[in-house]
């Protein structure tokens, strides 16, 4: 009797055992599928881009303006356009979205005030980003009477801005409370705790929050549409019409032109390739920051 | 059973019964008067009175959540950061009772300075962790500034150990030392007072040692507070203990008392280890 009772437990613990088995492989399995997928997804859309982009690369893509059909045009005016038009969005972005969410998470944590702005802010971030085109359009553009860098530069600071702002709030939610109440406990106002301890902390996410919004932008044509327009000439006047790399993408690849739709898939692949450039210099320059 | 503790008298009484007389006769550095404490509505402290001698440890005991950690918070006003959190009653440091509206808290934590149980490097560089404390009160030189660095770091018997990295991250030093770092942020402030909130608790037996010599030495110069878990820790490095029972001090006396001849059952009960 004692032996078939001992038996029978061994006997169930086994099956036990052997269902936790399967479904770990199962789940592995799964993982690994469902991995893999995204991974050759990944893979053939970079593959695609480089195989039909390199063929265009070329010292001529980055001296020369964009130029009629079969007129040995480049890139270099969008390719300009780009630089400044991202890096002034980033440079207005940035700061706002970075108060905005020590606001959030330092001072404002449940009160009407912040509880409105994560909701418009976390709304920003899924607006559809043509309407923040027809948004500066009618605010900035209409009213001046012409398009601009400037406005198109302050649509794109419009689109990293939310990013920034979550990314910050949610770095300054991970520092512990006993880092900030060591520097409180050390005789530090608030703000330096802030300022000196938390964002010190949190920098390497909030980095990397700023990359994901330069990534975003930098690859954003429709809000351009409506606001720096696009221009086929040198111009870094950024109170004029510019060009931009995404916008030259949307032109060239629609167009019937061999040289142009050759052009149009260098230009994304540049646009990939500074993205991740930027990306690999900022995580080797932080190296070690993170904590 | 009575839990009342007239400090006063327990003072007077260990000046003239405790062999070591002139060490009781010491001035108070710190005095908690009628204390109660409240997390918004629950009452977590009722009716503390105690004194902390100058240049003394004093152990605070008992099981969690006896209040021991939330009287240290109140002592340096930490609770301040949480709203909701509220106490009446004195606490006199200097002649003046620091639980008053208007006293200027970051001038008060810089002469009341406070260890935690984890060690909390700042995420920068061993130098700087030490620098950063004195910045905030003080405008000194580089060269002073170096000199204040490396005084902190040689008494906590850390110097030896990094001034060939000085300028690397503190994140990377052991749990250890980076506990002992703290320690020398806090005392290159040049505080009177520094509490100490189970501050070994997270640290192998070898560390904790070392913190416990450092105690011994640095009683010399500042008063100090430390809860502990670990009685045998508040044997070795407490001049006087408290216990603490449910919000309630219980019992405080000088060490060699406390831990031979209690006066309450609840204290012998504690320290013998049948509860908490």
């Amino acid at each position: 009797m004692a032996t078939s009772r001992s038996l029978l437990r061994s006997d169930r613990s086994a099956s036990l055992l052997l269902r936790r088995k399967i479904t770990d492989r199962m789940a592995t399995g799964l993982s690994w599928l469902a991995m893999l997928i995204v991974v050759c997804v990944l893979g053939s859309i970079l593959w695609t881009l480089v195989k039909n982009g390199l063929a265009g690369l070329s010292i001529n893509l980055f001296t020369h303006s964009m130029a009629a059909p079969g007129q040995n045009g480049g890139l270099a005016n969008a390719i300009m356009g780009s630089l400044l038009q991202t890096g002034l969005a980033i440079l207005l972005g940035t700061p706002a979205g970075l108060l905005t969410g020590i606001y959030l998470a330092e001072y404002g944590a449940n009160n009407v005030l912040a509880r409105t702005v994560r909701f418009v802010s976390d709304m920003l971030l899924s607006a559809p980003s043509i309407l923040i085109g027809l948004f500066i359009y009618m605010v900035l553009v209409a009213p001046l009477g012409h398009f601009s860098g400037y406005a198109g530069s302050l649509a794109l600071a419009i689109l990293a801005m939310p990013i920034v702002v979550r990314t910050t709030e949610d770095m300054l939610y991970l520092v512990p409370v006993a880092m900030r109440e060591a520097g409180i406990a050390l005789g530090a106002p608030k703000w330096r705790v802030i300022l000196f301890i938390c964002l010190r902390a949190a920098r390497g996410g909030i980095l990397t929050g700023v990359l994901l919004a330069v990534a975003r932008v930098a690859g954003e044509t429709a809000p351009l549409l409506f606001t720096s327009l696009g221009n086929s000439e040198w111009s870094v006047d950024m109170n004029r019409p510019m060009a931009s790399l995404p916008v030259a993408i949307y032109q060239y690849a629609g167009s019937a032109y061999q040289d142009w739709m050759q052009q149009a898939w260098t230009g994304a692949l540049l646009v990939t390739l500074g993205v991740l450039v930027i990306n690999i210099v900022v995580r080797v320059g932080t190296r070690g920051g993170r904590t | 059973m009575s839990v009342e503790v007239q400090t006063e008298t327990v003072a007077a009484e260990q000046t003239v019964t405790v062999a070591e007389t002139e060490k009781d006769a010491r001035p108070i550095a710190l005095q908690v008067r009628d204390l109660n404490f409240y997390y918004g509505k629950s009452h977590a402290l009722h009716d503390i009175s105690l004194n902390f001698p100058e240049r003394s440890v004093t152990g605070m005991i008992g099981p969690s959540g006896c209040g021991k950690s939330t009287l240290l918070r109140v002592l340096n006003r930490m609770y301040d950061l949480y709203p909701g959190q509220k106490a009446t009653g004195e606490v006199i440091f200097d002649g003046q009772n620091i639980l008053a509206t208007g006293v200027d808290l970051n001038v008060l934590r810089s002469r009341i300075g406070m260890v935690f149980q984890k060690p909390t490097p700042f995420p920068m560089s061993i130098y700087d962790n030490i620098a950063f404390g004195i910045r905030l009160h003080e405008r000194v030189s580089r060269s002073e500034m170096d000199g204040r660095v490396e005084d902190a770091l040689r008494r906590v018997a850390l110097w030896s150990e990094v001034q060939d990295r000085l300028s690397s991250s503190a994140t990377a030093m052991s749990g250890g030392q980076q506990q002992r770092l703290c320690i020398a942020r806090t005392i290159a402030v040049r505080p009177e007072v520094i509490l100490l909130d189970e501050p070994t608790s997270a640290l192998d037996p070898v560390s904790t040692a070392r913190i416990e010599e450092l105690l011994d030495e640095l009683k010399t110069e500042f008063t100090i507070a430390i809860v502990t878990h670990n009685m045998q820790q508040a044997a070795r490095c407490a001049d006087q203990v408290a216990f603490f029972y449910m919000g309630k001090l219980i019992e405080v006396d000088s060490t060699a008392r406390m831990f031979t001849t209690p006066r309450e059952q609840q204290t012998q009960d504690y320290i013998t280890g049948r509860f908490g």
